[in-house]
């Protein structure tokens, strides 16, 4: 009864599924009913294998009890993921509703499916399995995804933001529906107070990142993204442990009996908690970023450190009744950055794909499960706690956005507008976070939790449909940019040239923000952490091959869908070009625009771009290679021509010596630093593989002092015959913008007619030999002997 | 790192620097620690390597010509002074009425023609006052894609030239430059808010 599930295009896959999901439910009805009685099917094809002993052999047997939890799991993460499939495949609605619409909708359909056929489906939630297996991945990936410089930069902003105003809603929420369930009339007056207050803090649980991939084109601000990461960060943690502690009230007193200093102490274990988690997620993090340091030649157990420590993490902060969730988030954001480091690169890349992936099948089947409860009998509506708790937890997230950055603004720098607030404000979306912990209520001690899981589902249902929808339209409004028209060439280039050198002078300029505390840590991390948690003696020939692979891929690829690429408009006459005075006509002028927005490089973003369900295709990645290598290109003429350089230095003055390889390379260990990293060292991006731009050429002019710098060359594309041109730096200063220099003739050549140079040169492996071959007019094939620098460029001028 | 207050006296000159960009204490503290944060080998001045440090700037299309826009007349130094006046340019606009200030005075580096000059130069290599269609092409070959062919950037440089160029001399003077902006927000572009 197997079917095969083969991805095609996303609508019909579905239909196909569901067909498949219905077939395989009703088998197993069928399979029940068969079971419960003890009458022989006369079709011998469906014989029940638990059955009293046949006479015959069966031919065929159906177990379907021995498989049906795996097999109901693994069809509903499939149908999952081919609803995402189907979802990303329509380039517009990713930007029109966030992710978790389509989860939402997945799993209710998954549920109508269940309840239609009434299948009893397989208990996948409950406590345990929620607390000790779904969430961890969750809170890991958000972890470990988040950026930490400015993370940090704004850890008193957050910390304020996301604790009090997690306390706010709770309690706000809370008590405003207990005076709500003290009016008589709507029934509700067997609620007690506690009830209502576990109720807040469980419905207070935001999502927040779950609607920023929704407007993230509209380029929100970096202290504003990093509020609403933090806050989805902390609050998860947070209403965990309000959960908990009011959990703990309920259990043991009755609402009499509660005394202030039961309240002092339940604030004080809050505290406790809180930091604790936090502690041990710290040790934790040390421990396993200590352990990656010498693994260096198993390096396939490296992801199984990193994930299986982080684990351990949270359950040992949960065995001590500690924020398990706080611990696993401090876990990983210590060990992010002495991990990446010492990790090799794939293990780094399967590491993050891992935790993408787990993290995604958990929430996938959380909110599965959602669907399952929402469509079924068990439901308590009452319309007036249904209400208002949506009015309420509008309001009080209102009076907590607003109220909390007015105090925080007076002490920022830069203080958050108010426009800002209000995208704060609209950004409370649910996430599954509640849903568990409704759904985790326990009946004894909440006789109406059927009411509380209908009114959770339905603000869970109201946020995420009508507030993420609507939130980028929203954002986009208050965004509003000031002409629509369109704009002339000169315009266009002129704005992205600007564009540019504004970003350029920011980088310049660097981050500012609590120097000292900062400089003082990285003082500490580089003297003492680097050294015990960092290796030593990185294996380098494995990356310069790597890089030397990666470079020459790319390098074909780019050279490729260079050549291959549609020249969209028809090129004005040569002769009447050179006089330039043509007229061109509107469609050329047009077609010319289109050709000029479209190719030109995007500005780098400074602003971070997290995504919760993907991690993101590099576009600016291939953008930042051809701009790198287009320099290097440059570099290299402008060296070999003699040029000398606009900044007046002789050119190829001293045609340094510089040494062709690392082995051997004496290295003081106190500045070993295995990578440079390219951006800045806590970067957003970690979905860069930061590896791909360490490297860089540096070209050594003389300078007043001999760099202390170790020098590695790393282009070994370039190995064979100039030693001399590339290298990568180390930059042993403390320095976060650890990099890479390079200096280039300010001719640049064209980028395809230099990318062939660079296959003639370095040596070539018979392999790169005849990857380059095809593709090439014969004139340029590569020739491993080939030493000599001028000849092929001078060749080619 | 000591209190903050002491390192005001380690700024040279720094009243006159203020008034002369304009920035207030505070930034220029900052710009002071970022100097020097820059200033690998404590030389007391900055190289073109220490700029190329700057990791992000590399993959900056325009990188080397906006390291190279803090090296005027092919010094090889610069000082914190002159690092200072580069980045007034991008101080945002004050909002004080213009009116007021003294005509006697010198333009503050952040107005709006400053600001253009400093783009300008961006352009014009040669410091001939005039962005040339060779340097039109030069500057959109930076920033354009691998995939668009050399044809391709020549027309679009020459279009470029042509749309802006008033006197016909297939050069785009500093004067047209301004003038083909002028209906963008150009103190806005060029801000950098945290240079307040």
């Amino acid at each position: 009864m197997g079917f095969q599930v083969f991805v095609a295009f996303g609508p019909w896959n579905l239909l196909l599924l569901l067909v498949a999901l219905e077939c395989s439910e009703a088998s197993s009805d069928l399979n029940e009913s068969t079971n419960s009685t003890t009458r022989h099917e006369p079709n011998v094809q469906f014989a029940a294998a638990s059955s009293e002993p046949d006479e015959n052999i069966p031919v065929f047997v159906l177990d379907y009890d021995y498989v049906q939890i795996p097999y109901e799991v693994t069809l509903w993460i499939l149908l999952a993921s081919l609803a995402k499939i189907g979802f990303h495949l329509y380039r517009r609605l990713p930007g029109l509703m966030p992710e978790s619409c389509l989860l939402i909708i997945v799993g209710a359909l998954v549920g109508a499916i269940i309840f239609g056929t009434d299948h009893k489906s397989p208990p996948v939630m409950d406590s345990s399995i929620y607390f000790l297996y779904l969430l961890p991945p969750i809170v890991l990936e958000s972890g470990y995804f988040m950026p930490t410089r400015p993370f940090f930069e704004n850890i008193g902003s957050i910390l304020w933001w996301a604790g009090l105003g997690a306390l706010i809603n709770a309690f706000g929420i809370g008590l405003s529906l207990y005076l709500i369930c003290q009016i008589k009339a709507f029934g509700l007056s067997d609620v007690n107070l506690l009830q209502n207050l576990l109720f807040g803090s469980l419905i207070s649980a935001v999502d927040p990142v779950a609607v920023l991939a929704v407007f993230e084109e509209a380029r929100v601000n970096e202290p504003l993204y990093m509020m609403i990461f933090g806050e989805a960060l902390l609050n998860d943690g947070i209403s965990v442990v309000l959960y908990n502690i009011l959990i703990a009230f309920t259990k043991m007193h009755k609402f009499e009996d509660i005394e202030p200093v039961d309240i002092l102490a339940g604030c004080a274990r809050f505290v406790i908690v809180g930091v604790g988690g936090v502690f041990f997620g710290i040790i934790f993090g040390f421990i396993s970023a200590f352990i990656t340091r010498f693994t260096q030649n198993i390096s396939a157990i490296e992801p199984l450190i990193v994930f299986m420590f982080s684990y351990l993490s949270y359950l040992v902060a949960e065995t001590l009744y500690l924020s398990g969730i706080l611990a696993i988030t401090a876990c990983a954001v210590t060990m992010k950055k002495y991990v990446e480091e010492n990790v090799s690169q794939t293990s780094y890349t399967t590491i993050k794909y891992f935790m993408k992936m787990l993290s995604s099948v958990s929430e996938t089947l959380i909110f599965i499960f959602m669907g399952v409860s929402t469509v079924g009998k068990n439901h308590e509506w009452n319309w007036a706690f249904i209400c208002f708790t949506l009015v309420f937890c509008q309001v009080w997230r209102a009076i907590s956005v607003f109220a909390l950055f007015y105090v925080s603004n007076q002490f920022r720098t830069s203080p958050f507008s108010i426009k800002d607030q209000c995208i704060i404000f609209y950004s409370g979306v649910r996430g599954a976070g509640s849903f568990s912990l409704a759904f985790l209520l326990p009946l004894s001690l909440f006789p109406r939790k059927k009411m509380f899981v209908t009114a959770t589902l339905v603000v869970i249902y109201f946020t995420v449909f009508i507030q993420g929808i609507t939130i980028g339209p929203l954002v986009r409004y208050l965004d509003v940019k000031k002409t629509n028209k369109k704009e002339s060439i000169n315009e266009e280039l002129h704005i992205r040239l600007m564009d540019h050198l504004k970003a350029g002078i920011e980088d310049v300029c660097g981050q500012w923000s609590h120097y000292q505390v900062r400089d003082k840590f990285k003082k500490f991390d580089h003297r003492y952490l680097r050294k015990i948690l960092i290796r030593k003696n990185l294996p380098k020939s494995s990356i310069v091959s790597l890089y030397k692979k990666l470079e020459m891929k790319q390098a074909i690829e780019m050279v490729e869908t260079g050549i291959l690429s549609s020249t969209a408009f028809s090129v004005p006459q040569l002769a009447q070009r050179i006089q330039g005075t043509k007229r061109l006509s509107p469609e050329d002028v047009e077609s010319m625009r289109d050709l000029l927005t479209h190719n030109m490089y995007q500005v780098r973003q400074r602003t971070l771009s997290y995504n919760k369900y993907n991690l993101k295709p590099q576009t600016s990645e291939k953008q930042a290679k051809e701009i790198l290598i287009r320099r290097q290109n440059t570099l290299r003429e402008s060296m070999r021509k003699g040029h000398s350089l606009p900044w007046g230095e002789p050119a190829g003055a001293k045609n340094i010596r510089y040494l062709s390889f690392p082995y051997g390379h004496p290295q003081p260990a106190s500045r070993h630093r295995r990578v440079a990293e390219f951006t800045d060292n806590d970067s957003s991006d970690s979905e860069r593989p930061s590896i791909m731009f360490k490297e860089h050429s540096q070209r050594d002019l003389p300078q007043e002092r001999y760099p202390t710098q170790e020098i590695i060359p790393m282009k070994s594309l370039y190995r064979g015959r100039k030693p001399t041109n590339f290298r990568y730096q180390r930059n042993t200063s403390q320095e976060e913008h650890v990099g890479q220099g390079r200096r280039a003739a300010l001719r640049p050549k064209p980028l395809f007619r230099a990318v062939d140079e660079e296959y003639e040169s370095g040596e070539e492996s018979a392999e790169e030999a005849s990857a380059i071959g095809p593709g090439w007019p014969p004139e340029h094939r590569p020739s491993r002997e080939h030493h000599k620098s001028h000849s092929p460029l001078l060749r080619r001028k | 790192m000591g209190s903050r207050s002491s390192h005001a006296a380690l700024i040279p000159d720094a009243d006159s620097l203020r008034r002369e960009t304009g920035f207030s204490q505070a930034s220029l503290l900052r710009l002071y620690h970022r100097f020097r944060a820059l200033d690998t080998n404590k030389k007391g001045y900055l190289s073109r390597m220490d700029l190329q440090q700057i990791g992000a700037l590399a993959v900056n299309p325009l990188g080397d010509r906006i390291i190279d826009s803090f090296f005027p007349d092919g010094s090889l130094q610069v000082d914190f002074p002159d690092f200072v006046r580069v980045l007034a340019h991008f101080r945002p606009a004050d909002d004080e009425d213009a009116g007021l200030r003294d005509p006697r005075e010198p333009e503050p580096l952040n107005s709006r023609m400053n600001k253009l000059r400093f783009a300008f130069q961006l352009y014009d290599l040669d410091r001939d006052g005039k962005i040339s269609r060779h340097e039109m092409l030069q500057v959109l070959r930076l920033m354009v894609g691998v995939q668009v062919t050399e044809e391709q950037l020549e027309s679009i440089a020459e279009r470029t030239v042509q749309e802006a160029d008033e006197d016909g001399d297939g050069a785009v003077s500093f004067l047209e430059f301004a003038k083909s902006l002028e209906k963008m927000d150009i103190e806005q572009k060029m801000s950098i808010r945290i240079l307040k």
